[in-house]
């Protein structure tokens, strides 16, 4: 099958490009043995079915980092290539188109973004810039849709020029030769947009911004959640599913192995989602009634914040603190995205350029970031005892991921990333690829992580219908008395922390303790393990090896920093 | 220097000036990098700010925003134009 090829800068507006050709139906695919995704999809053109790839952005066919390698690499695989220019910055795109007209494939090149090149004053001589380059040259607006058929139509006359051989400095210059003649520059007014763009930069402005958007995406993102679950899942669970599970209850005859795995306890004759921890209940219950809605409503605020344009600003905002912990500013998006869920966080990470960066991103997301769920029930439980003692738990958590960040900055070796990122210009989200995000997103969230939070249901339940967690509470009843000075009820709790944390903070209730042994509870709870959905993901993303020695960090954490505060309260 | 201009890097040099690319101490990958996004030599180039602490320098080249961590921003060398830029032209037209 032909197989078209989407290229160009970031930001040019491909995915757009690539969902108005493609429609609705696309997927992810992964590059093996990268952790660099693409889009694919198929369209018509004339009689035939070819596919399309949405080819990582790159500027240049000298890879210097993953995804630019992606890039080349599939430019090897394609039969055709379009080249998504950007009009308001026809420099850089233009070096890569003629990069790739070097290359012995037919060619068509995509003017996108004409619209906002005509508003910013800038005028193309189309004709000219056609017989320059000597391929089809027809202006687009991915957006709306403009110029996308006479794209299409024109693709049969795309051709291969590989006559020519240059280096990069003959390229620049062949760039600006041919701009020189074809284009014209009209100076121009500040727009809106643009000024907020400029404030939301502004060292001391732009952290005043950033709080009240990271404040109001949250907000928003809890109201879509919690709507969902009181509207959707959770009258579907309560008077659907439960039901349906009580008849499968009975038809297992009430006990057993296999009731106990796939049902698991009924708490007064009822199923318990918090408490029953059989596979069908709370295996089921929690990635579709309690993460998921969550997932759906982060991914939604995510994909605008993204296609806002905002994103690359807070990065290099908070690039400076992150640095310090062996990061750079883009490492702040899975950080943020670890409070709403730890899963999609850690998965995340593959975003970073080097395994140094992921590793430290992935350890101090799920040593120091409560997820929503957990935070929930600090701020319900911990809250009730006073605000302060809220503030001390998330202080502390703080101050850990400060702490455990430069230790870690200090010890792991490996190649340190410098930030050279383009701010684009603030744009009104694009819906159709925003919403095509979303869905891809949340397709790749039930297929990747949904089996895994499944799969540790499963074994929580298998280990504890063998007594596993006695032997466990046993051995670390030192540890949970001694040196945390908490009561010996309270490693039940921790154990079932391993499954869901914010289950085992509401364990610690009944418990009676005093609020500086609440505090001592609810941070060890927050730092030591993650949750075992969390823990699977990390064993997938980092290796074994890594996450041993993730595993070991967080332990020796929990150990200090409950032990600390046991002193220190 | 004689011709008057002053050499710095661009981290050193101070915000709402503009200058022109002369050097860039580095190797390929930083070179392509930032070539690739309009710093290079020749270019004329308007620094915009820079953020607390040698945080990263906010640049202004081609018409397009880029941020530049401060590490980076100090082996670009820049020659400085004799006078600052007043805030009208900012956004980089000569």
């Amino acid at each position: 099958m032909t197989r078209i090829l989407l290229m160009g800068n970031p930001n040019v507006g491909k995915s757009v490009l690539f969902s108005r050709l493609t429609g609705v139906r696309a997927t992810v695919s992964n590059y093996p043995g990268t952790t660099v995704d693409f889009l694919r999809g198929f369209m018509k053109l004339g009689e035939d079915r070819v596919e399309v790839v949405d080819v990582p952005g790159t500027y240049s066919l000298e890879p210097t980092n993953k995804a630019e390698e992606v890039a080349c690499e599939l430019l090897e695989t394609g039969d055709l290539v379009v080249s998504v220019v950007d009009a308001t910055h026809m420099e850089r795109s233009l070096y890569l188109a003629l990069e790739l007209l070097e290359r012995d494939i037919p060619l068509a090149v995509a003017l996108n973004v004409w619209d906002d090149a005509r508003h910013q004053g800038i005028t193309i001589n189309m004709p000219g810039l056609e017989k320059h380059l000597g391929v089809p040259v027809v202006p687009t607006v991915a957006l709306t849709g403009e110029g996308v058929r006479d794209l299409v139509l024109r693709l049969c006359e795309a051709k291969a020029d590989n006559t020519h051989h240059r280096s990069p400095d003959e390229r620049w210059a062949e760039v600006g030769r041919i701009l020189g003649l074809v284009q014209q520059v009209a100076h121009r007014h500040h727009t809106w947009l643009e000024r907020l763009g400029d404030a939301s930069v502004h060292p001391f402005g732009g952290i005043v911004i950033a709080a009240a958007m990271l404040f109001a995406s949250f907000w928003v993102i809890r109201l879509i959640g919690e709507t969902i679950i009181g509207y959707v899942t959770d009258p579907f669970f309560d008077h659907v599913y439960a039901p349906a599970i009580l008849r499968l209850s009975s038809l297992l005859g009430g006990e057993g192995f296999w009731y106990d795995v796939l049902v698991g306890k009924l708490i007064e004759g009822e199923i318990d989602y918090g408490q029953s921890f059989g596979v069908l209940t709370t295996g089921i219950y929690i990635p579709f009634a309690a993460v998921l809605p969550y997932i759906l409503s982060f991914y939604l605020v995510l994909g605008v914040l993204e296609d806002t344009g905002y994103l690359p600003r807070l990065a290099t905002l908070l690039d400076n603190l992150m640095h310090r912990l062996g990061l750079h500013g883009y490492a702040i998006i899975p950080t943020l995205i670890g409070l709403g869920c730890n899963v999609p966080a850690i998965l995340a990470t593959r975003l970073l350029e080097s395994k140094r960066e992921r590793f430290i991103a992935a350890t101090l997301i799920s040593v120091a970031v409560p997820c929503a769920a957990l935070q929930a029930m600090v701020i319900g439980l911990v809250g009730a005892r006073g605000l302060q003692y809220v503030a001390l738990v998330y202080g502390t958590l703080f101050l850990v991921w400060l702490v455990l960040g430069h230790i870690l900055n200090l010890a792991v070796r490996g190649f340190r990333p410098e930030l050279i990122i383009e701010i684009p210009p603030y744009r009104i989200p694009p819906w159709r690829s925003t919403l095509l995000k979303l869905r891809l997103r949340v397709v790749w969230f039930l297929r990747e992580a949904v089996p895994f939070i499944l799969l540790g249901a499963l074994g929580i339940s298998v280990l504890d219908y063998f007594g596993a967690f006695d032997a466990v509470a046993r051995a670390a009843s030192p540890v949970v008395t001694g040196l945390w000075g908490l009561p010996k009820e309270a490693i039940r709790a921790l154990v079932i922390g391993f499954l869901r944390k914010d289950l085992a903070v509401g364990m610690l209730e009944p418990l009676d303790l005093l609020t500086p042994q609440l505090v001592t509870g609810v941070v060890v709870l927050s730092i030591f393990f993650p949750c075992v959905a969390s823990f699977l993901v990390l064993a997938k993303e980092l290796g074994v090896r890594d996450l041993l020695k993730a595993v070991g960090l967080m332990v020796v954490v929990a150990l200090l920093v409950g032990g600390a505060l046991n002193l220190a309260l | 220097m004689d011709d008057g201009k002053r050499l710095t890097t661009l981290a050193a040099m101070p915000s709402k000036h503009d200058g022109i690319v002369v050097d860039i101490r580095g190797g390929r990958a930083i070179r392509a990098r930032l070539g690739s996004l309009g710093v290079r030599p020749g270019k004329r180039i308007v620094k915009l700010s820079e953020m607390l602490m040698h945080g990263p320098v906010m640049v202004e080249v081609d018409r397009a925003q880029v941020a530049v961590g401060f590490d980076v921003a100090s082996r670009v060398v820049v020659s400085l134009s004799e006078v600052g830029i007043d805030s009208n032209t900012v956004d980089g037209k000569s």
